[in-house]
Formats: structure tokens, C-alpha cells, sequence
């Protein structure tokens, strides 16, 4: 083959060789298996696909923050020459949205504009530069209303409403539970800390921006290519808004030039292309510019939050109370899931065994926000981490060795009802220690160097779906061939994170199989049953365990047929380097080709499928959706920094990082996603923000994005990226394929906390506040030359009128899993309250 | 405002060549190279991530220099030599650093890549041993949200072992 498409290994040509059990594929570094397509430029995302009558759609965006829209005059557009159709809200009217819980948006607005690019109108032309002339033509005559900015604007001013649901006022959800009593833990600490971080949002900034393509299939159903990592979600979207059957949709998610979490919701252009295509009966394709792709967000909520941790003098935590203050944004996006998972982990890493947490997320004028890697969890693991630091400075201990007094183990149900998986904490911790040199260098380092350690956990794949049903949360279908190939079937979609490999890797492992053996066809709503969709980091262990099952029942009917050829005991036959053959006599067996021949003749056609559905959860209190997870992994980080104490700039030279991954599928990708994961930690550590700015209220209502762009919104190049040192702890978790947990999203959390120790490490300064900037740390060294307390961050944490606390007693308090009281809410009786059911 | 209708706008005529083959193309003169190479010329290998010269994604070669074709007017293109990364394998087999790519897992979602090929390429021809501080500098203008980078810099540093390998196979054989 000329450019090698074969993976290199395993070369095993003598299977006499192949040991029972011994994987071949599993574990072994590949490459992936649509490498060669991304290297030539072949692999086509949804902005490469054209049709012949294609039109262009472009959105007109909302120039006002908050408006009420009066009326919309389309004439002007829609005589412009080469102008096919405009639309507008009362076109595409019914409400949706990610959650069930939230169905808010519209994909254009009917009367009423939350942020500055909300779309009221779309304009389909002939050409991309027609349609974007013919927006200026569109006439919109807006009522400006007065914008919330932040939240503690939202929680001052309930007008101007900017949801008419919610809690009340511009408070979208409030949520308070309480395991264990905090303040009882409290009185028995020796220590009690309080601490106030802010954490800013960011954005997911994928190279690609989003695109779609829409068609009206000769049949006259629609089909629907688009950047999207939940064609599942959208494919019901779409239903919802085009009141259509889901049957006569066809989804495809095309491979995603990057997502982050930023595709996972349905978004207006989508829907606005569908309608169009449908109406106009041709293909009609958007492609949004940077700015939009800016206005779209779901990214990072801005979050402040306090910490509140009674510990006893060894380390040892006895309570936690933490309460979070969180940014929405103009929609709900998944943010009522965003909210519970701002409480939900911190009970994950270290035994806590009382636990108090409150949440409360506001609507603002500003694009919504939603999940970004590490969705909600990062911002309150910055806090928990940070504050560690503080506790063990202050009891002494070194911050390494506190964390392993305290970490929890394999197996434990938490406080808050997560059922842990294999916690292999304790050995990352470890190993950053000793390959960081820790010892030699913590507070050991000339002034103006430092390091500092963090950890984290991560859900693999979120134990409950979207929307409320028992169904398999993935599926896979095989289709065995007789000329020996092996076609996979999946709703699964390819993020650039490798979930086509996964597939590929395990059928190839459980049939002893060469991945470019195996095609593959995933994202595609018409071709492969449902997958839940590329978040929550489930992917490979969901769609893993569906694969592994479709590959395992192909195999019986392979077994089965080639026993009775060969005539030896089904249990002797081995599956290797694409044969079927004894065990106990190697040189007696057929070619997979053959096998699958034999089996198509005993059975008829060969076709398996294999599904997966997540344990039940001991988490039964109404919230408890949403943290749940088969397993959860592991991360700890050693960050090395130098900081000028002049300029306050911050160099990282080094970063060491370990990862609890139960099994790396193909070490390769494991790697990549591990040090991706702290390269855009890295960014949200060191420089990007989502920032906004106005004029003073009596001026302008204006509030706009400080910089949509990607030369402003800075992200690291090349040249800031550091040396990382990664080490995979890989002690095989049963509930994972093969043994494998997740490393897309989990080893981003601990760099954050990590450069913020390290910093303090380097020159005393405590920096409670994400993005770690110069401007910040010259700020805290001013104080701390002041003689004032070294530090920059939040001052205060506002009042807010939490609702009574559901009270769910912890295991050892003999809770099981649900409330103890029911206390009102929205005076709604408690039956009337929609199960929260979120990734 | 352009008020002409679209057809008539196809006014612009260059020669170039693209990929070492001749071409002719016909376009609206206000077109980008970008949006005539994906859009008149169906080269959808090149992609873009802002159109405003600051993510690094439409990079191409021209006449043996990386140039961000989204901030360049095809007009300009009359009579240059084109390279995209349709044109960096030759004769069925892949480039060495499109191997490299492939093997040390240097493309994830394989947006960024072409562009981070083709300015690599540039880089190794101009100058066939670089060092990491080298690489970093060469490929500092394109952004890659996947990788944080360290995979890309070691297959272009395989690339150049593999690179070495060859003329010396072909100075001595």
C-alpha cells in the first residue's frame, strides 16, 4: 500500500503466538482510522458539501442588546434581484430548545430580541453576497429596552423581564440541596475556610464555524447536513419546529471541524435552512461568519461562587457548603444541567461528608451560554482546588499529601448519591509529584518561580439522557459481509475526538480484525440507530459497549458455523490477523471471509446490532439526574510558572499531568485529547474571556461583545504552548469497553487551579479569578507591597433568596437516595414539578 | 450596494497553476483565492475559520510561500503557482508529513490540518532540519483548537527524519 493505510501494528503474523486474551488492537498506538482523509483534505465538513441549484442563506442579527421588535418590513428584500425568500418569526414560530425544561427559543425571533445577534430574519438568494445585501433591505423597527448585564443586575431587576418563565424575574433556576447537616460539620472542624472566586466565561472557538445544508429529497422529505455534535437532538428539533414526522427527517452530522461543546445544541440556522429548503423545494446552504459563531456561544457561564469548608486539623474535609451565582446569558440552553452540575462533582475527588450546595442561574443579554469541555464543572473545581491550596498553607500540610489523606475510593457512593467507579486519584497525585520533582520545588523555588498541583474527576458519559425515556443511550449495528468486511452503523458523531476509531478499534479487537478492515457510519439519523451525541464525554464508553455487544453476537454466529466446519468445541476457536482458527492447533482454521460465508449459509444474512444503557443511578432526589455517570475519571496536574513580578506576565515552561483512563484505546488519541485538554485549559487559565462592554445607562441601552473575533478573543498559539508531560494510569474499569473511561473533557479541569497555585507559588499572590492575567497579578503585588492581603479576586458573594433545601441524608447517615422533606416551589404541588433529566 | 444581478458578475478571467496542472477560471472579481479555489475551482480542501486573516486555516502556498488565501484576490493569482493540500501527495502516495500527520495523531478534527501542512511544507523546504523553536515560529499564525500543537510539532520533526531518509536513499541508490 503506498501511503500505509494499514495500521503499522500489531504485525502478528504468527498466531500461534496470539495468548488468550492478549489484545491486538486495544492499547496499541494507531492510526486513526480517518487520518488519511483529514491529511489530504478530503474529510468533508458540512461547508464543503454543494449541490447544483444551491441557494445561500444569511440571518439578519439583532443590533440591540434587549428589544421588543414592532414590525418587520420584508418587501424591500424581497424584490432584490436574485432574492428567493425571506423569513421571518411568525415563518418558524414554535418554541424549542435542548432541554424539555427549557424550550425558549425561536429560530427567528417573533417580538421580542435578548442579545446582540439574536436572528429575526433570514433572507435565502441566489448567491451568498446577494443574501447579504438584501439584509440591509429588511426594515425591523425595534422598541430598546433596557439590558441586564450581569447577574446581580438580574437578581436587582426583574424588569425587564427577560423570559416570561423561570423562577421569577430575570432568575431563570434556583436549586438548593442539602446532604447532611454542613453546619453541624462546621461546629466540629478545627478550621473553617471561606473563600469568593470568580470564574469568566469563554467561548469554545472552533476553527470551523458552524455550517449546514439543506435539502428537499426528490421524494420530498428533507435531509439535513450540518456541524452538529447531536444530530439526535436536532433531528427532534427539527421535528418539533417544522411539525413534521422524525421519520421523514434525515440528520446527518458531518465530521465537525471542532466542538468542544459548542454544536451541541439545535440552533436557529439550522432550522431556518430546513424551512427554506422545504418552501423553496432546492438546497439551501448557511455558513455562519466568526462574529456569529460568537453570538451562537453556549460556552463557559461566568460563575461566582463560595466556597464555605470546615476541616479538621489533619486535612481531613468534614463539611462543604458552596454556592453558586451563574451568568446565563439570553436562553436556557442546557443551563438548568449546567446549574446542578456547578454542585454536582465536588464530592468526587475527596471524601466529603456533609455537603450543602445552592445555585442559582440568571438570564442576561448576552449570547447564552451552555456547556463547554468540562460543562459547569470546571468553574467550581477551580474553587475547590484553589481554596485546598489555602487549607493546606494553613494547616501546614503539603498540598500534595493533604489531597492524598483525603481522596475518595473505588466503588463509594458519595454524599450526594454518585455511585464512583475505579478512583485511581491517589496514583495520579503520585506520579505528578515524583516526574514534577515536586518536592525539590515546591516553595522551593527562586522568587518568581512556582508550581502548583490541582486535581479533578470527570463524568464518563452522563447517566441520564436529554429527555426522559428507557431506552439505550447508544446503539450500533453490524453488517458482516461475505468478502470478509465489516460495516459499523452508529449515531455517534465525529467531533475530531476519534469516536470513529473507538468503533472501529473494537470490532476490529473483538473480531480479530484490522481497523481498515471496518467501514464506518456514524451520525447519520437514517442509517444508524440512535446515540445520544458527542457530549458529556460518553461517547467511547456508551457506543464502546453498544460495538462491543454487536461485535461480541457476531461472533457467536461466526463461532458457531465454523465449529461445525472445523468440528472442534466453539470455546478453542480464536478470532486473530483476520482468521478463525483452533487454539490448540493454529494452522487448523479459515479466513474471517470464510467464516462469515459459513455463517451466512447456516443463518442467512449476518447482521448484529448492541445497545447500551447507563446503570441506575442511587440518586432518586429530584436535581439527582444530572452528575450521575457509569464511571468517573481522574486528572491531577503539576503546573511550573515563572511570573515577572514587573510586567506580572506568566510563562508556563512545563505542565505534568496524569490521567486516570481505566484503558487508552489507541494511546495515540488518548495523548492528543490529554494535552488538548490542557492546552485549552491553558487558554482559559492565561487570556480567554468573553468580555462586554456599555455606555452608561442614561447614554445607550447598548451592550455588545468587546471583541467577536478571533484576533482579539486570545487564544494559545504555538509559541505559548508548554512542554506536557503525560502519564496514562490505565487499571481497567469493568464498566468501560475494554476497560476504558473518559479523557476528552476531564484533564482540561485541574490546569486552571493548577496555574493559580503555581502563581502563588512564584510570588505569593492569590489570584481567585479565571483568566489569570498580568493586569490581575500586577494588582495583587500591589497589595501585597501595600501590606494588604495579597490577592485579587471577588470581594463578596450577593444575598440571594435561596428556596429551602431538599434534605437528602448522605449513605452513612442512612439516606437512601431520596429527599426527606418537600418543600414548595412556585407554590406548584410537588407532582406538578417536571422530572430534571440532564447530560 | 452591488445591485447587478449574480450572473453577470463572473467577470474575472485568470490562468494559474494549481497543484502543478494549468487552469483557467472564471469568477466575480471580488472573490477571495479562498472562495475561488473551494467555490469556482471545487478545491473544498482549504478551509476557512474567520475570512479575516486571523486563524490561519485558508493557508496555501503561492509561488512556494504560505499566504492566507482569504486576505488575497484571486485577481492577484494571474500566471502564480497554486499549492493546496490536494496537491501534496504525488503519484498515490501521501507527502511525508501528510504520513507523519496521520501516524502521531497530529490531526483531530482535521480543520486546521491542510493549512498547517502546506506551511510546514514551506517551512521544510526552505529550510530541511528546523528545530522546535523553528517549527513553533513557522506555524505560529495557525490556530489548532484540538491538539494544543505538541503532536503537530513532533510528526513535522518526523517529517523531517523521514524527509533525510529519502534524498539519502535517492543521492545513494
Amino acid at each position: 500500500m503506498a501511503d500505509s493505510e494499514k495500521s503499522p501494528a500489531p504485525s502478528t503474523k504468527n498466531r500461534s503466538k496470539s495468548k488468550d486474551g492478549e489484545l491486538r488492537v486495544i492499547g496499541v498506538p494507531r492510526r486513526r482510522v480517518d487520518a488519511r482523509a483529514k491529511v489530504t483534505g478530503q474529510t468533508r465538513f458540512a461547508d464543503d458539501i454543494a449541490f447544483p441549484r444551491m441557494a445561500y442563506c444569511k440571518l439578519l442579527r439583532s443590533p440591540h442588546a434587549h428589544a421588543r421588535i414592532r414590525k418587520i418590513g420584508t418587501t424591500r428584500a424581497r424584490s432584490h434581484p436574485g432574492v428567493y425568500l425571506v423569513l421571518t418569526g411568525k415563518d418558524v414560530p414554535i418554541e424549542y430548545g435542548i432541554l424539555p425544561v427549557s424550550q425558549d427559543e425561536q429560530a427567528l425571533c417573533v417580538d421580542h430580541v435578548r442579545h446582540v445577534g439574536d436572528p429575526v430574519a433570514a433572507v435565502i438568494a441566489r448567491e451568498e453576497l446577494t443574501a447579504f445585501e438584501a439584509l440591509d433591505l429588511i426594515d425591523v423597527e425595534y422598541e430598546v429596552l433596557a439590558p441586564i448585564c450581569d447577574p446581580e443586575e438580574a437578581l436587582a431587576n426583574p424588569e425587564p423581564r427577560i423570559h416570561s418563565y423561570g423562577e421569577e424575574g430575570n432568575i431563570h433556576k434556583r436549586v438548593a440541596l442539602a446532604f447532611g447537616d454542613v453546619e453541624q460539620g462546621f461546629a466540629e472542624a478545627d478550621e473553617v475556610f471561606e473563600d469568593v472566586f470568580f470564574y469568566q466565561g469563554n467561548t469554545h472557538l472552533p476553527i470551523e464555524q458552524h455550517a449546514a445544508v439543506a435539502v428537499k429529497d426528490p421524494d420530498g422529505k428533507l435531509t439535513i447536513w450540518s456541524s452538529t455534535q447531536t444530530p439526535h437532538y436536532l433531528h427532534r428539533a427539527l421535528a418539533k419546529v417544522l411539525e413534521m414526522p422524525p421519520a421523514h427527517i434525515r440528520v446527518i452530522a458531518t465530521p465537525n471541524g471542532g466542538g468542544f461543546g459548542g454544536k451541541s445544541d439545535p440552533f436557529q440556522h439550522e432550522i431556518v435552512i430546513a424551512k427554506a429548503a422545504l418552501l423553496l423545494d432546492r438546497p439551501v446552504k448557511i455558513c455562519l461568519t466568526r462574529e456569529e459563531v460568537f453570538y451562537c456561544h453556549r460556552g463557559r457561564h461566568p460563575v461566582l461562587m463560595k466556597f464555605k469548608t470546615g476541616v479538621k486539623k489533619d486535612g481531613t474535609i468534614i463539611g462543604m457548603h458552596l454556592q453558586t451565582l451563574i451568568d446565563g446569558g439570553a436562553y436556557g440552553s442546557y443551563g438548568v444541567a449546567s446549574t446542578f452540575y456547578t454542585g454536582a462533582l465536588q464530592t468526587t475527588t475527596y471524601h466529603v461528608p456533609r455537603y450543602r450546595f445552592e445555585g442559582c442561574r440568571t438570564f442576561t443579554n448576552k449570547p447564552p451560554c451552555g456547556p463547554k469541555r468540562g460543562h459547569g464543572t470546571v468553574q467550581p473545581r477551580f474553587g475547590q482546588e484553589v481554596q485546598l491550596d489555602k487549607i493546606a498553607e494553613k494547616l501546614a500540610i503539603d498540598p500534595a499529601e493533604l489531597r492524598l489523606r483525603i481522596v475518595e475510593s473505588s466503588d463509594t457512593v458519595t454524599a450526594n448519591f454518585l455511585r464512583l467507579g475505579t478512583v485511581n486519584l491517589a496514583e495520579c497525585i503520585r506520579r505528578v509529584v515524583k516526574r514534577s520533582g515536586w518536592n525539590e520545588k515546591f516553595r522551593k523555588l527562586p522568587e518568581g518561580r512556582g508550581v502548583g498541583l490541582a486535581c479533578s474527576a470527570y463524568l464518563t458519559g452522563a447517566g441520564l439522557p436529554i429527555y426522559w425515556n428507557k431506552m439505550p443511550h447508544s446503539g450500533v449495528q453490524l453488517k458482516l459481509d461475505r468478502g470478509g468486511g465489516v460495516t459499523v452503523f452508529c449515531g455517534s458523531s465525529e467531533i475530531g475526538q476519534g469516536s470513529d476509531d473507538v468503533l472501529a478499534s473494537i470490532v476490529a479487537e473483538v473480531l480479530g480484525l484490522d481497523t481498515f478492515d471496518i467501514r464506518i457510519y456514524t451520525g447519520d439519523t437514517d442509517l444508524g440507530p440512535v446515540d445520544l451525541g458527542s457530549y458529556s464525554s460518553r461517547v467511547t464508553l456508551m457506543a464502546g459497549n453498544a460495538a462491543i455487544q454487536a461485535a461480541e453476537r457476531a461472533k457467536d454466529l461466526l463461532v458457531t458455523a465454523v465449529a461445525e466446519r472445523l468440528t472442534v468445541p466453539k470455546e478453542r476457536l480464536r478470532f486473530a490477523d483476520g482468521h478463525v482458527f483452533d487454539s490448540a492447533a493454529p494452522e487448523k482454521g479459515v479466513t474471517f471471509a470464510e467464516a462469515v460465508s459459513l455463517a451466512e449459509a447456516r443463518f442467512g444474512t449476518i447482521g448484529t446490532v448492541g445497545s447500551y444503557t447507563p446503570p441506575e443511578s442511587p440518586a432518586h432526589y429530584k436535581g439527582g439526574g444530572v452528575g450521575p455517570s457509569p464511571t468517573y475519571s481522574y486528572s491531577a496536574a503539576v503546573v511550573e510558572v515563572g511570573v515577572n513580578p514587573l510586567t506580572g506576565w506568566t510563562t508556563i515552561p512545563t505542565i505534568w499531568i496524569a490521567h486516570d483512563i481505566g484503558r487508552a484505546l489507541n494511546p495515540e488519541l488518548a495523548r492528543g485529547q490529554v494535552v488538548g485538554s490542557v492546552y485549552m485549559g491553558l487558554g482559559e487559565a492565561l487570556m480567554e474571556e468573553q468580555q462586554f462592554r456599555r455606555l452608561p445607562k442614561k447614554l445607550s441601552s447598548a451592550f455588545v461583545h468587546k471583541f467577536p473575533s478571533m484576533l482579539e478573543y486570545k487564544s494559545p498559539t504555538t509559541l505559548d504552548m508548554p512542554d506536557v508531560v503525560v502519564d496514562l494510569i490505565e487499571e481497567p474499569d469493568p464498566r468501560g469497553p475494554f476497560g476504558a473511561k473518559e479523557v476528552g473533557q476531564g484533564p482540561l479541569l485541574p490546569i486552571m487551579p493548577a496555574v493559580a497555585n503555581a502563581v502563588y507559588d512564584a510570588v505569593g499572590v492569590r489570584i481567585d479569578e479565571v483568566p489569570i492575567t498580568p493586569e490581575k497579578i500586577i494588582k495583587g503585588l500591589a497589595e501585597k507591597k501595600a501590606g494588604r492581603l495579597p490577592r485579587f479576586g471577588p470581594s463578596h458573594f450577593p444575598q440571594i433568596d435561596w428556596p429551602e433545601a431538599l434534605r437528602v441524608p448522605p449513605p452513612w447517615e442512612g439516606g437512601d437516595g431520596n429527599a426527606v422533606n418537600h418543600p414548595p416551589r412556585d407554590g406548584k404541588p410537588a407532582s406538578q414539578k417536571e422530572k430534571v433529566l440532564t447530560p | 450596494m452591488i445591485t447587478v444581478p449574480v450572473e453577470s458578475r463572473k467577470s474575472a478571467h485568470i490562468r494559474l497553476t494549481l497543484n502543478a496542472e494549468p487552469v483557467e477560471v472564471s469568477f466575480a472579481p471580488y472573490k477571495t483565492l479562498l472562495e475561488v479555489l473551494r467555490e469556482d475551482l471545487g478545491h473544498t480542501g482549504t478551509k476557512h475559520g474567520c475570512e479575516l486573516g486571523e486563524c490561519g486555516a485558508c493557508a496555501v502556498l503561492v509561488d512556494d510561500k504560505p499566504v492566507l488565501s482569504c486576505l488575497l484576490l484571486a485577481l492577484e493569482c494571474d500566471g502564480r503557482n497554486v499549492l493546496t493540500v490536494e496537491g501534496l501527495a504525488s503519484n498515490g502516495t501521501l507527502h511525508p508529513l501528510q504520513e507523519a500527520f496521520a501516524n502521531l495523531g497530529a490531526a483531530q478534527c482535521g480543520y486546521c490540518t491542510p493549512a498547517i501542512l502546506v506551511t510546514a511544507k514551506a517551512l521544510l523546504d526552505e529550510n530541511p532540519a528546523p528545530t522546535r523553536d523553528q517549527i513553533r515560529q513557522a506555524l505560529s499564525g495557525n490556530l489548532c483548537r484540538c491538539t494544543g500543537y505538541l503532536q503537530i510539532f513532533e510528526a513535522v520533526e518526523e517529517a523531517v527524519v523521514k524527509i533525510a531518509e529519502q534524498r539519502k536513499t535517492s543521492t545513494h541508490g
